[in-house]
Protein backbone atom coordinates (compact mmCIF):
# COMPACT_ATOMS: atom_id res chain seq x y z
CA UNK A 1 0.00 0.00 0.00
CA UNK A 2 1.13 3.44 -0.55
CA UNK A 3 3.50 5.49 1.80
CA UNK A 4 1.17 8.17 3.59
CA UNK A 5 3.92 10.71 3.05
CA UNK A 6 4.12 10.01 -0.90
CA UNK A 7 0.29 9.75 -0.96
CA UNK A 8 -1.18 11.32 -4.02
CA UNK A 9 -3.59 14.37 -4.12
CA UNK A 10 -5.94 15.55 -6.25
CA UNK A 11 -3.52 18.22 -7.20
CA UNK A 12 -0.83 15.18 -8.02
CA UNK A 13 -3.40 13.58 -10.15
CA UNK A 14 -4.46 17.23 -11.94
CA UNK A 15 -0.94 17.95 -12.68
CA UNK A 16 -0.45 14.97 -14.49
CA UNK A 17 -3.85 15.70 -16.58
CA UNK A 18 -2.44 19.32 -17.98
CA UNK A 19 1.17 18.14 -18.26
CA UNK A 20 -0.63 15.64 -20.81
CA UNK A 21 -2.88 17.63 -22.53
CA UNK A 22 0.10 19.92 -23.35
CA UNK A 23 2.42 16.98 -24.07
CA UNK A 24 -0.48 15.26 -26.47
CA UNK A 25 -1.31 18.83 -27.72
CA UNK A 26 2.12 19.54 -29.06
CA UNK A 27 2.24 16.49 -31.45
CA UNK A 28 -1.31 17.09 -32.85
CA UNK A 29 -0.83 20.77 -33.50
CA UNK A 30 2.85 20.06 -35.62
CA UNK A 31 0.91 17.10 -37.48
CA UNK A 32 -2.20 19.12 -38.37
CA UNK A 33 -0.21 22.35 -39.00
CA UNK A 34 2.62 20.47 -41.12
CA UNK A 35 4.61 23.73 -39.67
CA UNK A 36 8.39 21.65 -39.98
CA UNK A 37 9.39 19.04 -42.19
CA UNK A 38 8.28 15.64 -41.69
CA UNK A 39 11.66 13.99 -39.71
CA UNK A 40 11.57 17.00 -37.86
CA UNK A 41 8.37 16.58 -36.61
CA UNK A 42 8.85 12.80 -36.15
CA UNK A 43 11.07 13.13 -33.32
CA UNK A 44 9.16 15.95 -31.34
CA UNK A 45 6.47 13.25 -31.77
CA UNK A 46 9.48 10.63 -30.12
CA UNK A 47 10.73 13.14 -27.28
CA UNK A 48 6.69 14.19 -26.05
CA UNK A 49 5.73 10.91 -25.83
CA UNK A 50 8.54 9.85 -24.37
CA UNK A 51 8.32 13.00 -21.50
CA UNK A 52 4.60 11.83 -21.53
CA UNK A 53 5.18 8.45 -20.16
CA UNK A 54 7.74 9.71 -17.59
CA UNK A 55 4.68 12.12 -16.76
CA UNK A 56 1.93 8.71 -16.41
CA UNK A 57 4.55 7.15 -14.60
CA UNK A 58 5.35 9.71 -11.74
CA UNK A 59 2.17 11.49 -11.99
CA UNK A 60 -0.55 8.79 -12.34
CA UNK A 61 0.97 5.48 -11.46
CA UNK A 62 3.17 7.40 -8.60
CA UNK A 63 6.61 5.95 -9.40
CA UNK A 64 9.35 7.20 -7.76
CA UNK A 65 12.27 6.52 -5.63
CA UNK A 66 11.54 7.16 -1.81
CA UNK A 67 8.38 5.07 -1.77
CA UNK A 68 8.10 2.43 -4.82
CA UNK A 69 8.95 -1.26 -3.70
CA UNK A 70 12.58 -1.24 -5.06
CA UNK A 71 11.81 -4.81 -6.60
CA UNK A 72 8.86 -3.10 -8.81
CA UNK A 73 11.25 -0.41 -10.22
CA UNK A 74 14.08 -3.47 -11.13
CA UNK A 75 11.04 -5.22 -12.88
CA UNK A 76 10.32 -2.10 -14.45
CA UNK A 77 14.08 -1.84 -15.30
CA UNK A 78 14.22 -4.97 -16.92
CA UNK A 79 10.99 -4.57 -18.83
CA UNK A 80 12.14 -1.88 -20.51
CA UNK A 81 15.75 -3.12 -21.32
CA UNK A 82 14.31 -6.37 -22.76
CA UNK A 83 11.49 -3.74 -25.13
CA UNK A 84 14.76 -1.77 -26.11
CA UNK A 85 16.50 -5.29 -27.28
CA UNK A 86 13.71 -6.56 -28.75
CA UNK A 87 11.92 -3.90 -30.31
CA UNK A 88 15.42 -2.14 -31.39
CA UNK A 89 16.83 -5.36 -32.61
CA UNK A 90 13.70 -6.02 -34.70
CA UNK A 91 13.23 -2.31 -36.38
CA UNK A 92 17.37 -2.97 -37.56
CA UNK A 93 17.03 -6.18 -38.45
CA UNK A 94 14.14 -5.68 -40.72
CA UNK A 95 15.28 -2.13 -42.11
CA UNK A 96 18.46 -3.21 -42.86
CA UNK A 97 17.14 -6.70 -44.68
CA UNK A 98 15.10 -4.24 -46.55
CA UNK A 99 17.27 -1.97 -48.03
CA UNK A 100 19.18 -4.96 -49.03
CA UNK A 101 16.73 -6.56 -50.81
CA UNK A 102 16.35 -3.44 -52.57
CA UNK A 103 19.78 -2.55 -53.41
CA UNK B 1 -5.43 -12.43 30.51
CA UNK B 2 -2.53 -14.54 29.19
CA UNK B 3 -5.28 -16.36 26.62
CA UNK B 4 -6.59 -12.74 25.50
CA UNK B 5 -3.18 -11.18 24.86
CA UNK B 6 -1.63 -14.29 22.80
CA UNK B 7 -5.30 -14.01 20.59
CA UNK B 8 -4.08 -10.53 20.18
CA UNK B 9 -0.95 -10.88 19.05
CA UNK B 10 -2.16 -13.65 16.74
CA UNK B 11 -4.69 -11.58 15.24
CA UNK B 12 -2.06 -8.62 14.47
CA UNK B 13 0.26 -11.53 12.95
CA UNK B 14 -2.89 -12.50 10.85
CA UNK B 15 -3.28 -8.65 10.06
CA UNK B 16 0.43 -8.54 9.09
CA UNK B 17 0.28 -11.93 7.54
CA UNK B 18 -2.70 -10.37 5.32
CA UNK B 19 -0.74 -6.98 4.19
CA UNK B 20 2.20 -8.59 3.26
CA UNK B 21 -0.31 -11.04 1.33
CA UNK B 22 -2.01 -7.79 -0.60
CA UNK B 23 1.88 -6.32 -1.29
CA UNK B 24 2.68 -9.61 -2.95
CA UNK B 25 -0.67 -9.21 -4.73
CA UNK B 26 0.54 -5.78 -5.76
CA UNK B 27 3.88 -6.74 -6.91
CA UNK B 28 2.53 -10.26 -8.95
CA UNK B 29 -0.02 -7.69 -10.91
CA UNK B 30 3.31 -5.45 -11.64
CA UNK B 31 5.36 -8.44 -12.86
CA UNK B 32 1.73 -9.27 -14.97
CA UNK B 33 2.16 -5.66 -16.32
CA UNK B 34 5.59 -5.83 -17.30
CA UNK B 35 5.33 -8.82 -18.94
CA UNK B 36 2.01 -7.32 -20.59
CA UNK B 37 4.39 -4.02 -22.05
CA UNK B 38 6.87 -6.52 -23.56
CA UNK B 39 3.60 -7.96 -25.61
CA UNK B 40 2.59 -4.63 -26.51
CA UNK B 41 6.43 -3.78 -27.49
CA UNK B 42 6.63 -6.78 -29.90
CA UNK B 43 3.06 -5.64 -31.03
CA UNK B 44 4.52 -2.24 -32.04
CA UNK B 45 7.83 -3.89 -33.47
CA UNK B 46 5.64 -5.68 -35.65
CA UNK B 47 3.50 -2.55 -36.47
CA UNK B 48 6.63 -0.32 -37.65
CA UNK B 49 8.03 -3.46 -39.81
CA UNK B 50 4.81 -3.91 -41.13
CA UNK B 51 3.84 -0.05 -41.56
CA UNK B 52 5.01 0.13 -45.04
CA UNK B 53 3.52 -2.78 -46.51
CA UNK B 54 0.29 -1.43 -47.90
CA UNK B 55 0.41 -3.81 -50.82
CA UNK B 56 -1.48 -1.13 -53.01
CA UNK B 57 -3.96 -1.33 -50.38
CA UNK B 58 -4.46 2.31 -48.67
CA UNK B 59 -2.24 3.57 -46.20
CA UNK B 60 -2.36 5.53 -43.20
CA UNK B 61 -3.20 8.77 -44.87
CA UNK B 62 -6.28 7.79 -46.33
CA UNK B 63 -7.29 6.05 -43.23
CA UNK B 64 -6.78 7.67 -40.40
CA UNK B 65 -8.86 11.29 -38.71
CA UNK B 66 -6.53 13.23 -36.17
CA UNK B 67 -9.45 15.34 -35.12
CA UNK B 68 -11.10 11.61 -34.18
CA UNK B 69 -7.80 10.00 -32.66
CA UNK B 70 -7.47 13.39 -30.84
CA UNK B 71 -11.00 12.70 -29.52
CA UNK B 72 -10.33 8.86 -27.85
CA UNK B 73 -7.01 10.61 -26.92
CA UNK B 74 -9.04 13.18 -24.95
CA UNK B 75 -11.43 10.94 -23.43
CA UNK B 76 -8.59 8.31 -22.45
CA UNK B 77 -6.53 10.89 -20.94
CA UNK B 78 -10.26 12.25 -18.52
CA UNK B 79 -10.85 8.83 -17.80
CA UNK B 80 -7.40 8.20 -16.14
CA UNK B 81 -8.03 11.29 -14.18
CA UNK B 82 -11.81 10.32 -13.19
CA UNK B 83 -10.17 6.79 -11.87
CA UNK B 84 -7.58 8.42 -9.74
CA UNK B 85 -10.12 10.91 -8.26
CA UNK B 86 -11.99 7.32 -7.39
CA UNK B 87 -8.99 6.48 -5.94
CA UNK B 88 -8.23 9.23 -3.84
CA UNK B 89 -12.13 8.88 -2.60
CA UNK B 90 -11.40 5.48 -1.95
CA UNK B 91 -8.33 6.55 0.58
CA UNK B 92 -10.59 8.69 2.11
CA UNK B 93 -13.25 5.80 2.79
CA UNK B 94 -15.65 8.16 0.67
CA UNK B 95 -18.01 4.97 -0.85
CA UNK B 96 -19.96 6.94 -2.68
CA UNK B 97 -17.82 9.21 -3.97
CA UNK B 98 -15.68 5.88 -5.68
CA UNK B 99 -18.83 4.31 -7.18
CA UNK B 100 -19.45 8.03 -8.53
CA UNK B 101 -16.42 8.54 -9.76
CA UNK B 102 -16.04 4.54 -11.41
CA UNK B 103 -19.39 5.63 -13.14
CA UNK B 104 -18.28 8.47 -14.91
CA UNK B 105 -14.95 6.30 -16.00
CA UNK B 106 -16.72 3.66 -17.09
CA UNK B 107 -18.85 6.30 -19.58
CA UNK B 108 -15.82 8.11 -20.85
CA UNK B 109 -14.11 4.24 -21.43
CA UNK B 110 -17.58 3.90 -22.92
CA UNK B 111 -17.17 6.50 -25.32
CA UNK B 112 -13.42 5.27 -25.87
CA UNK B 113 -14.52 2.05 -27.35
CA UNK B 114 -17.52 3.32 -29.40
CA UNK B 115 -15.07 5.74 -31.10
CA UNK B 116 -12.92 2.75 -31.78
CA UNK B 117 -15.71 0.53 -32.88
CA UNK B 118 -17.21 3.12 -35.10
CA UNK B 119 -13.13 3.51 -36.69
CA UNK B 120 -12.89 0.32 -37.45
CA UNK B 121 -16.39 -0.42 -38.83
CA UNK B 122 -15.49 2.79 -41.23
CA UNK B 123 -12.33 1.24 -42.05
CA UNK B 124 -13.62 -2.14 -43.08
CA UNK B 125 -16.50 -0.91 -44.57
CA UNK B 126 -14.11 1.30 -47.19
CA UNK B 127 -12.52 -2.66 -47.62
CA UNK B 128 -9.73 -1.48 -45.34
CA UNK B 129 -9.77 -4.97 -43.64
CA UNK B 130 -7.15 -6.71 -41.97
CA UNK B 131 -6.06 -9.42 -44.76
CA UNK B 132 -5.87 -6.36 -47.42
CA UNK B 133 -1.93 -6.00 -46.41
CA UNK B 134 0.51 -6.43 -43.65
CA UNK B 135 0.21 -2.75 -42.49
CA UNK B 136 -3.44 -3.60 -41.68
CA UNK B 137 -2.97 -6.80 -40.04
CA UNK B 138 -0.39 -4.92 -37.90
CA UNK B 139 -2.77 -2.10 -37.38
CA UNK B 140 -5.92 -4.43 -36.51
CA UNK B 141 -3.49 -6.61 -34.21
CA UNK B 142 -1.95 -3.78 -32.00
CA UNK B 143 -4.89 -1.27 -31.50
CA UNK B 144 -7.64 -4.30 -30.69
CA UNK B 145 -5.45 -6.13 -28.86
CA UNK B 146 -5.20 -3.00 -26.91
CA UNK B 147 -9.17 -2.19 -26.76
CA UNK B 148 -9.53 -5.62 -25.81
CA UNK B 149 -7.37 -5.38 -22.58
CA UNK B 150 -9.86 -1.74 -22.48
CA UNK B 151 -13.03 -3.47 -22.79
CA UNK B 152 -11.62 -6.20 -19.60
CA UNK B 153 -10.50 -2.85 -17.65
CA UNK B 154 -14.15 -1.49 -18.16
CA UNK B 155 -15.62 -4.94 -16.96
CA UNK B 156 -13.15 -4.96 -13.82
CA UNK B 157 -14.63 -1.41 -12.75
CA UNK B 158 -17.93 -2.83 -13.25
CA UNK B 159 -17.10 -5.86 -10.55
CA UNK B 160 -15.52 -3.60 -8.65
CA UNK B 161 -18.59 -1.23 -8.50
CA UNK B 162 -20.35 -4.22 -7.56
CA UNK B 163 -17.91 -5.63 -4.48
CA UNK B 164 -17.68 -1.96 -3.38
CA UNK B 165 -21.30 -1.95 -2.97
CA UNK B 166 -21.77 -5.65 -1.77
CA UNK B 167 -18.59 -5.36 0.65
CA UNK B 168 -17.39 -2.00 1.63
CA UNK B 169 -14.14 -0.39 1.42
CA UNK B 170 -12.62 -3.60 3.06
CA UNK B 171 -8.95 -4.14 2.90
CA UNK B 172 -9.05 -6.64 -0.22
CA UNK B 173 -11.62 -4.85 -2.09
CA UNK B 174 -9.04 -1.20 -1.98
CA UNK B 175 -6.34 -3.65 -2.85
CA UNK B 176 -8.16 -4.80 -5.88
CA UNK B 177 -9.30 -0.97 -6.92
CA UNK B 178 -5.11 -0.15 -6.73
CA UNK B 179 -3.96 -3.03 -9.13
CA UNK B 180 -7.11 -1.90 -11.26
CA UNK B 181 -6.21 1.54 -11.49
CA UNK B 182 -2.96 0.40 -12.02
CA UNK B 183 -3.82 -1.63 -15.15
CA UNK B 184 -6.36 1.70 -16.18
CA UNK B 185 -3.33 4.18 -16.02
CA UNK B 186 -1.16 1.35 -17.94
CA UNK B 187 -3.68 1.03 -20.62
CA UNK B 188 -3.44 5.32 -21.21
CA UNK B 189 0.59 4.79 -21.56
CA UNK B 190 0.27 2.33 -23.87
CA UNK B 191 -2.03 4.49 -26.02
CA UNK B 192 0.19 7.09 -25.78
CA UNK B 193 2.41 5.44 -27.86
CA UNK B 194 -0.36 4.05 -30.07
CA UNK B 195 -0.96 7.66 -31.18
CA UNK B 196 2.77 8.90 -31.10
CA UNK B 197 3.89 5.22 -33.16
CA UNK B 198 0.50 4.55 -35.31
CA UNK B 199 -2.07 7.83 -35.97
CA UNK B 200 0.86 10.69 -35.99
CA UNK B 201 3.46 9.46 -38.24
CA UNK B 202 0.87 7.53 -40.43
CA UNK B 203 -0.50 11.15 -41.70
CA UNK B 204 2.83 12.34 -41.96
Amino acid sequence: MQNLRHAPTHKTYITGFVLALILTAIPFGLVMSGLFPATATLSVIMIAAIIQVLVHLTFFLHLNFASTPRENLLALAFAAILIFIMVGGSIWIMFDLHMRMMG
Amino acid sequence: MSAAESSASTVLASDHAKTSDFEAREFGFWLYLMSDAIIFALLFATYVVMSQNIAAGPGGKMLFSLPHTMGETFLLLCSSLTFGFATLASMARQKGRVILWLIVTIALGIGFVAMELSEFSGMIAAGATPQVSGFLSAFFTLVGTHGLHFSFGMLGILVMMGQILTKGLTPPVLSRLYRLGLFWHFLDIVWIAIFSVVYLPGVL
